[in-house]
């Protein structure tokens, strides 16, 4: 019987149905599509931010404690180094695979044509093989993608795979403008006493300081400051999580997390933790995070989420009052069958639950249809400004679930009330 | 033991007094007839007997039990139980069809039976309507729904608010002989009407103007009918 009169409702009050639904649809698209990207937009903003450089820098250990203590980078005097053959270590460590590109660099300033210049030698397109305990280790890495922001101006990025590449160079723009420098040009630069000719094969334009300086072969470097097979730093971009509390413990000193809190963050791919494995590996080196870009992940990931949940509980609210006006509405058109209802001796209760039956079922398809929309919105979204697809998440359905129930229970409040207030001595005598 | 009594009964909206001092008295299997023009209080005590509202001040007394102070949740278990209610507009649901329709005060008494809803549809001559829908039935044939349904519960007392009201002569005389069967059981009926010919057939005619009981009358054409 019970469903009998549900079916009804649904027979004779279908485009008021649908209208919930359709409101229920909307919310639970919005609130599908914002809580998958929430939950995804993690790992994409990070990728995205990869695009903007390194993350984490690894020098030698006497270097970085050089730089704590004086608060300067180690200059050519004393400079130290790190031996060439251990840069295959990073592939080796547990979050090998986060780590999306790396490069070494060997730093000097040179003398050209009187004015002095940083020159940097790095991979540029470099492939590298590690052999460790029998496992052949290969990745394809270099600055090509650690500054893919370069606007190469003239001629083309240095291929190391190219013939007569080894003293092949980039020069910044500013520097280029200077010295009236062209792709195609060949400079003599000179440190040390020792000076080496490169063949320009591009004028990049960074926006920042290195467009007054030199870019070429980590070879080339090495000859001009001696230290063949040897480099300064190795610059790491890597996909990380937020940092959190347990991230911040860590980073003070990973000895004083507990044995549970230790095995959570090694295997969670905090910068610290990535930082930690990659100095387990290179037990030489230092490795330490880029702060600007961490934390600039860290804001820009807190206030896309704040936006996120805004635009989630905006379009929650919306949905809640679109129920409430549609569903008193539609209680207020029945009052009559309700009141009859009451009147054949239905008790308060047994109406409310009459009512919010038709509405949770109601509710239930508009959210049905709203998760698949939501699906659909996040998958453009995730297209649109991650170029990537959103991962859909278990949690955010469950989240979507329970949100929809909380709106719709929420946005029935007005009609319950009417409908308690409902007299069938009112409705169906007609007063006094 | 009276089976309703209505001790000195008032229902006041704010200056008006719907019902002022009423007092009556129904006894079991009695069939009474409460007449008088609009606005003289016959809905107002149809309510107060129908438990479906409470008196400004005054008792009611169902089967020796003061009711006048119950909660609402009581007041519903009781009219449930033990009313049977006929309007004039039969508010039947009109997604459900004759035999669904008794089928509801069943199923907010006890439990639905769609064999005894066929039966109590069969009382009223219409059995052969069950499966159809009230905008497919006559005035009078919804009305004699509203009549199955009213007494599918067997309940103790039938109030019925003008249920000749919108019914032709034919129609009103196959109501009037409906209410006679119950009758005849032992079950009180309360019937408020301002149409003479129903009132006549009642066994008491209880009249009302301005909220007082300007008179209450033996009929004495019933034994006659």
């Amino acid at each position: 019987m019970f469903f009998r009169m549900v079916r009804g409702t649904f027979k004779r009050q279908w485009k008021k149905m649908l209208m919930i639904a359709l409101t229920v649809a909307l919310g639970a698209s919005i609130a599908t599509a914002m809580l998958n990207v929430m939950l995804d937009v993690g790992d994409k903003i990070n990728e995205e931010l990869k695009t903007y450089g390194s993350n984490i820098t690894v020098v030698p250990q006497s270097e970085a404690v050089i730089s704590s203590l004086y608060d300067v980078e180690g200059g050519d005097a004393q400079a130290e180094y790190l031996p060439e053959e251990k840069i295959g270590e990073l592939l080796t460590i547990f979050w090998a695979n986060n780590i999306t590109d790396f490069s070494p660099e060997t730093d000097v300033t040179v003398t050209l044509n009187g004015e002095e210049v940083r020159l940097v030698g790095t991979w540029f397109n470099h492939h590298l093989e590690f052999v460790k305990k029998g496992t052949t280790y290969q990745r394809d890495t270099g600055i090509i993608n650690l500054r893919s922001w370069w606007d190469v101006e003239q001629g083309e990025w240095l291929n190391e795979q190219a013939s007569q590449a080894e003293n092949a160079a980039m020069v910044g723009a500013a520097l280029a403008k200077r010295q009236n420098i062209s792709a195609g040009d060949t400079l003599t630069v000179s440190a040390g006493g020792k000076s080496e000719t490169l063949n320009v094969v591009g004028v990049y334009e960074s926006g920042d300081d290195e467009d007054n300086g030199i870019y070429t072969t980590l070879p080339a470097a090495q000859r001009l400051t001696g230290s063949e097979g040897l480099f300064k730093k190795i610059e790491v971009s890597a996909i990380t999580s937020p940092e959190d509390e347990l991230a911040v413990k860590a980073a003070r000193n990973p000895s004083l997390l507990s044995g549970d809190e230790y095995d959570l963050w090694y295997c969670t791919a905090y910068v610290s933790s990535i930082c930690f494995q990659i100095q387990e590996a290179i037990p030489e080196a230092s490795a330490t995070a880029v702060r600007q870009i961490a934390d600039s992940e860290g804001k820009i990931l807190e206030k896309t989420e704040l936006l996120m949940s805004l635009i989630t509980l905006l379009s929650l609210l919306g949905a809640t009052l679109g129920i409430s006006n549609l569903v008193t509405s539609g209680v207020m058109e029945r009052s009559q069958e309700l009141a009859l209802l009451k009147a054949v001796g239905a008790k308060n209760g047994q109406v409310t639950v009459l009512v919010l039956t038709e509405i949770m079922l109601t509710s239930i398809f508009g959210a049905a249809v709203g998760y698949f929309m939501g699906y659909a919105f996040a998958q453009i979204i995730g297209q649109t400004v991650f170029a990537a697809s959103i991962e859909m998440s278990g949690m955010a359905a469950f989240l979507v679930a329970v949100l929809i129930i909380a709106v719709t229970l929420v946005g029935s409040i007005p009609a319950i009330r009417t409908l308690l207030r409902l007299r069938p001595s009112e409705v169906l005598h007609g007063g006094h | 033991m009276s089976l309703l009594e209505l001790k000195d009964v008032s229902k006041i909206y704010g200056d008006l007094h719907a019902l002022d001092h009423v007092s009556l008295t129904v006894e079991q299997g009695e069939w009474i007839a409460i007449m008088g023009p609009s606005g003289s209080g016959k809905s107002t005590m149809m309510n107060i007997i129908g438990c479906m509202d409470k008196p400004t001040t005054g008792q009611v007394i169902f089967d020796g039990r003061d009711i006048s102070k119950d909660s609402n949740r009581k007041l519903t278990e009781y009219h449930r139980d033990k009313i049977g209610l006929v309007f004039q507009q039969f508010h039947l649901i009109n997604y459900l069809n004759a035999v669904e329709n008794v089928m509801v005060a069943q199923y907010y008494h006890s439990m639905p039976d769609e064999k005894e809803a066929l039966e109590a549809l069969e009382r009223v001559g219409l059995k052969d309507r069950a499966k159809h829908l009230p905008s497919q039935l006559s005035g009078g044939e919804q009305q004699r729904v509203c009549i199955a349904r009213a007494l599918i519960n067997s309940p103790e007392l039938i109030l019925a608010d003008e249920p000749t009201g919108n019914l032709d002569e034919a129609n009103e005389n196959t109501v009037l002989d409906i209410f006679r069967q119950p009758h005849k059981e032992g079950t009180s009926l309360i019937v408020v009407t301002h149409d003479p010919e129903v009132g006549e057939v009642a066994q008491r005619i209880v009249r009302l103007e301005h909220g007082k009981i300007l008179y209450d009358k033996k009929n004495e054409q019933f034994a006659e009918q």
